[in-house]
């Protein structure tokens, strides 16, 4: 018979080994699921994963990707660190989105080096007042913080969806609900001529080494981590719970803000209605794939950035509904969760306890 | 006003209140029983998408809503794996429910966007349907509407007088007490989070045969979230739900009243209601943490492992 049994020491092998057998494990069910549909698994796999990255361009696009879930990621960690269950990424990176275009378009015919961090600052704090929102709650008001975030995301949503329908709409747009195309003092540099990548990406690079630093390094993230630890010893040691929350919340808001307003400067260049295809909830996966570590963050925004490629490639090439993007990140979520509790439990095999004698 | 707009908008009330009665019932039932459940929104569309599927291919609508609560069940069984049996964080494995059914969802149905079906007529009560207002706001509903009063009553009365309500409340005030009076704390939890499963199936289904007989991509906008609220808001008493649900429900259409009314505003600021009142709502309700407490069921969201 099979049973869990707690182990004495959390393992570290499994810490890390879950996220790979988590992949493995996604792999698999993707081949069974291609086969279901009566697609070749092994062509299949092949568009998802390698097709993308096969020249220059493709490279471009995954750090184009990889630059809003590394800043969303970075921001979540800091949150989940400290079990704050700030669900609402993808809110701070709709309202940076919209106020970076907002201050972009007022500038729109100044020209100068200030413009463009003017423009990203916008979105930071847009990003961070939003998340900010959420903390308040929390702190003041005692409200759950993953019903807050959801709704302010939706919130954030209408909001973006007003401003392209209605004040931000370009009059000469053909009807289209979308912003003006910005100046190009408003646009971000490029990494790499001739592609799309921007320097967004050195951001998200950035982001996750700070995050890394703040937790290995600061004080603050000592604080936070106890927090998030232990409640009650961190209210003993006298750490400002309520000023960390809402500091958390900040970080998290700012970064996911930055994040919005380097797509729109970035690879759009305007306001589109869908300037986001889930990074904020995307990155949540990233996060506990990542291990909530700078490196394993990286390592995780590549690995989902290729899913939202692979998934246009698999649509291009096989006909398939680009959503199966969405079902393999579920799947690999879902996965990591399963895999997750061997890091606490082991499995063991035990001969079912025989009846004792002289009983029934 | 006048009494025929009112009839309107109250019979509209109670058409948006019910997938938000239903996925709030059921939720509750499993929060009652310690176990919290945030994959409501990823089980509601998997039993949109289900239902809508299995309604077009057997042209049967009472398959497509057993088919969805079936998939609601399925979905809830995936949590109740990792959640119960693995001990995994409940807030982690409902997140994960939610997305995995965001992406199975959408993936299942893509080839179906688009299409539409006839959903759910209403049917007039004969001699109540007569009664000024309450008749047409009450019983001239369709079939749904009907089964979800029906599930509150009995919901409400399990709870209160039956010796199962006694049980799963048992389970979730102290899982530990539960189980050295004999009692199957992880059986009780697993067929609670079914339970949940069902009736958000039941709430998607409900979506895509009766409030608009079709399927799009995400189209519970956030209803699971907003139930969850709702649960909160009823503190954890089905009549409450009951309540808090043609409470929401309005909410949600206020927007079309207003437009009614001749109000000129835009309708993504309008679509916005909703959520700005579940927040206020969360607001009022939680600024007395004391009060929050003393209605929490008391092992919410603690994973349980009966040591032997």
């Amino acid at each position: 018979m099979l049973s869990l049994e707690r182990r004495a020491v959390d393992s570290r092998a499994m810490q890390w080994a879950s996220p790979l057998l988590a992949l493995v494990l996604t792999i698999i069910t993707g081949m069974g699921i291609f086969m279901a549909l009566g697609k070749d698994p092994v062509e299949g796999l092949t568009f998802f994963f390698l097709t993308p990255l096969s020249d220059k361009h493709g490279w471009a696009e995954l750090g184009l990707k990889m630059a809003p879930l590394l800043l969303c990621a970075a921001g979540l960690t800091i949150c989940y660190r400290a079990k704050l269950w700030n669900i609402g990424a993808e809110g701070h990176f709709l309202m940076g989105a919209l106020w970076a275009s907002v201050v972009a378009l007022q500038l729109g015919g100044q020209s100068g080096p200030w413009v463009l961090p003017l423009v990203l600052i916008a979105g930071m704090v847009a990003g961070a007042v939003w998340a900010l929102l959420a903390g308040l709650l929390k702190t003041q008001f005692h409200c759950n913080e993953i019903l807050t975030t959801i709704m302010l995301n939706y919130i954030a949503l209408n909001l973006l969806l007003y401003a392209v329908h209605g004040p931000l709409k370009d009059p000469y747009g053909f009807g289209f609900p979308q912003s003006e195309m910005f100046a190009a003092s408003a646009l971000l540099p490029k990494l790499i001529p001739e592609t799309r990548l921007h320097i967004g990406l050195l951001f998200g690079l950035l982001a996750a080494v700070a995050v890394g630093v703040l937790f290995a390094r600061t004080f603050i993230g000592f604080q936070l981590k106890v927090l998030g630890q232990d409640e009650r010893a961190a209210a003993f040691a006298g750490f400002p719970a309520k000023r960390l929350t809402l500091l958390a919340f900040i970080l998290a808001g700012g970064l996911a803000g930055l994040a919005g307003a380097s797509e729109v400067t970035g690879p759009l260049g305007q306001l589109v209605p869908q300037v986001s295809p889930g990074y904020g909830y995307t990155a949540i996966i990233v996060v506990f794939l990542g291990r909530m570590q700078a490196v394993g963050i990286v390592l995780a925004a590549a690995l989902l950035a290729l899913t939202f490629m692979g998934g246009e490639m698999l649509q291009i090439a096989m006909a398939l509904p680009k959503a199966i993007t969405g079902l393999f990140q579920g799947l690999l979520l879902f996965y990591l969760l399963t895999c997750d509790a061997f890091i606490h439990y082991r499995i063991r095999i035990r001969r079912a306890p025989k009846a004792v004698a002289g009983e029934a | 006003m006048d009494s025929v707009l009112i009839t309107n908008v109250l019979a509209a009330t109670v058409v948006a209140g019910t997938p938000l009665l239903l996925v709030a019932l059921g939720e509750l039932v499993c929060e009652r029983s310690g176990v919290l459940n945030l994959g409501q929104e990823g089980m509601m569309l998997m039993g949109a998408v289900i239902g809508f599927i299995a309604a077009t291919s057997t042209g049967s609508l009472s398959m497509g809503v057993l088919a969805a609560m079936l998939g609601g069940v399925l979905m809830a069984m995936l949590f109740a794996l990792m959640a119960i049996t693995l001990a995994a964080n409940q807030y982690a494995a409902g997140l994960a429910l939610t997305i995995f059914g965001i992406g199975l969802s959408s993936f299942v149905g893509a080839g179906f966007v688009g299409q539409s079906i006839d959903g759910f007529d209403k049917i007039a009560i004969p001699l109540l349907s007569d009664i000024p207002v309450i008749g047409q706001v009450l019983f001239n509903q369709d079939l749904l509407v009907y089964g979800s009063l029906l599930i509150f009553a009995l919901v409400f009365c399990f709870l209160k007088y039956s010796r199962g309500g006694l049980i799963l409340r048992a389970v979730g005030e102290s899982p530990e007490a539960a189980n050295a009076n004999g009692l199957k704390v992880l059986p009780v939890r697993y067929m609670a989070v079914a339970f949940g499963g069902a009736m958000a199936g039941l709430a998607g289904a409900y979506l895509s045969l009766a409030y608009t007989p079709m399927w799009t991509e995400n189209m519970t906008a956030g209803r699971g979230w907003i139930a969850l609220a709702l649960v909160v808001f009823a503190t954890w008493k089905p009549e409450r739900v009951l309540l808090g649900a043609y409470l929401f429900g309005a909410a949600s259409i206020l927007h079309l009243v207003l437009q009614g009314l001749g109000w000129n505003s835009s309708t993504e600021l309008l679509a916005m209601l909703p959520y700005v009142v579940t927040i206020i709502v969360l607001v009022l309700l939680s600024w007395n943490p004391a009060r929050t407490r003393l209605n929490t069921p008391l092992s919410i969201g603690q994973p349980y492992r009966p040591s032997k």
